[in-house]
């Protein structure tokens, strides 16, 4: 019921107050009518039951998306230095 | 990663499991230092499909728990409501429209799919706006939206009333069942009734919901860490969203504080959607609402204000709506389920006699219910 979905909006008809968003590949007509903010073609936007509800913030989204490499990325290099301290601490080396 | 957004990033990026795996370990190591259990309640029935579908409660330490809360609108559905689609659709010259999720939910006298077996029309649509096309291609026939859901759908509601008025369509009517998120989160930690005594409830934090607050914005939840001591994470509905809000809420609890916060930040703001928010003050007014499981819960739903009765199925059709109370199945522990103090295993009839085919109480109803969500995903539980 509330799993709404990302979309990008591909075209906008401004007299209707609707626009088409592509889904993943699927293209579909969405109404505009809740939007409170300025949207142009190549936004992004949340779609649920046939309404964009919301635009979805592209910096914010890209910052998560940084900050999960970030940790990521720590934790492989703690896991390699695990390995080479584990490898310095071998008898058999 | 490019410095540019893509729509798979959107999917993707927050359903990673290197990911998932990372706030694991982060939650694991933080949990270490709570020294007791930390019972957190997913509000939103979609979390609870994410969780269970993901397996989540298997990546957590023991000490991390989840309650399941009561948002699906189609689980709190009271019978007596759904009795009043089943009789609408039957009434004459009636289209009955709804969304998907309502079509398999048991009423006392049967669903909206048996009524459709016995000659009603009713149609479900993929927006609340198919409702006028519907309706102008069906000039003598009354349609008849029967409206579901928390904030997150209250709106486009509100957008096809104001369709409705402004090109003056004269045979669309409504059946309002909208229904508010603070209310019953407040009913589950402070309120007292024969059955159960809430004051007992195990609920330690709050995962807010996330569609509802795109709407309603974060402020909603703002009396949970101030006056009931609950901090509240409002997450977003990808298991990364879901890993990292828990992630958040358990930092709360070793640095010892309680607060509101946002982790789905792409969409929800502290204000939320004004313009959503509006439209609901103008067409709807608070109302007691009878919920599923948990009973009566004062200014918790929401019906049409009463300069638009003209609109108002419930109006219009009162000499046929059911005003009686139906109780719910006694074997049913729902109630119990959704203030957290059982889980579904623990009912008798869980997986013999109510199964999502042959639902008996409502956290069985819909894929988000707490109940349904064990029986297709409970293998995944530790």
């Amino acid at each position: 019921m509330c799993l709404s979905i990302p979309s990008k909006i591909k075209s906008i008809d401004s007299e209707m107050n609707t626009c088409i968003v592509d889904t993943m590949g699927v293209e579909r007509g969405a109404s505009l009518d809740l939007i409170d903010q300025d949207v142009v073609v190549g936004d992004y936007v949340l779609l649920h039951i046939g309404f964009a509800m919301n635009k979805i913030d592209e910096e914010d989204a890209m910052e998560s998306l940084k900050v999960y490499r970030e940790i990521i990325d720590k934790m492989e290099e703690e896991d390699r230095l695990a390995a080479i301290a584990e490898s310095e601490n071998c008898p058999n080396r | 990663m490019n410095d540019e957004l893509e729509l798979k990033d959107l999917y993707d990026g927050f359903r990673d499991a290197d990911t998932i795996k990372a706030f694991a370990k982060i939650i694991e190591e933080d949990a270490k230092k709570l020294g007791k259990t930390i019972n957190i309640m997913e509000v939103c029935g979609g979390h609870t499909h994410t969780i269970m579908k993901y397996g989540i409660p298997q990546l957590l330490p023991d000490n991390i728990n989840f309650i399941h809360g009561p948002g699906c609108p189609v689980c709190i559905m009271p019978k007596e409501r759904i009795d009043s689609a089943y009789i609408l659709s039957l009434q004459e010259d009636v289209i009955l429209v709804t969304l998907g999720d309502m079509i398999k939910v048991p009423g006392s006298k049967g669903s909206l799919q048996d009524a459709r077996a016995k000659g009603a029309d009713v149609r479900f649509v993929y927006s609340p706006l198919d409702c006028i096309k519907i309706a102008k291609e069906n000039p003598s026939k009354k349609v008849i939206f029967f409206a579901i859901g928390f904030e997150t759908t209250t709106p486009m509601t509100c957008s096809l009333l104001e369709a409705v008025v402004k090109q003056e369509i004269n045979n669309v009517y409504f059946h309002i069942n909208h229904v508010t998120v603070p209310e019953v989160m407040k009913e589950l930690i402070d309120s007292r009734d024969e059955h159960v005594d809430s004051y007992n409830n195990r609920i330690d934090a709050f995962l807010g919901p996330s569609h509802v607050s795109v709407i309603s914005g974060s402020k909603i939840y703002e009396q949970f860490p101030e006056h009931y001591k609950r901090p509240v994470v409002v997450a977003g509905f990808e298991p990364v969203d879901v890993m990292q809000a828990i992630s958040m809420l358990v930092k709360q609890f070793i640095e010892n504080r309680c607060e509101l916060e946002i982790e789905y930040k792409r969409l929800v703001s502290y204000d939320g959607n004004k313009r959503a928010q509006e439209m609901m003050d103008k067409y709807f007014k608070k109302v007691m609402f009878k919920w599923r499981g948990l009973g009566n819960i004062p200014t918790s739903g929401l019906e049409l204000k009463d300069e638009y009765n003209k609109y108002n199925a419930k109006e219009i059709y009162k000499d046929v709506l059911p005003i009686e109370e139906i109780e719910d199945h006694k074997l049913c522990i729902c109630g119990d389920i959704l203030r957290g103090i059982a889980n579904p295993p623990d009912c008798t009839v869980f997986g013999t006699a109510c199964k999502p085919t042959k639902p008996i109480g409502s956290c069985m109803v819909s894929s988000e219910g707490a109940c349904a969500a064990y029986y297709k995903y409970g293998n995944l539980l530790k």
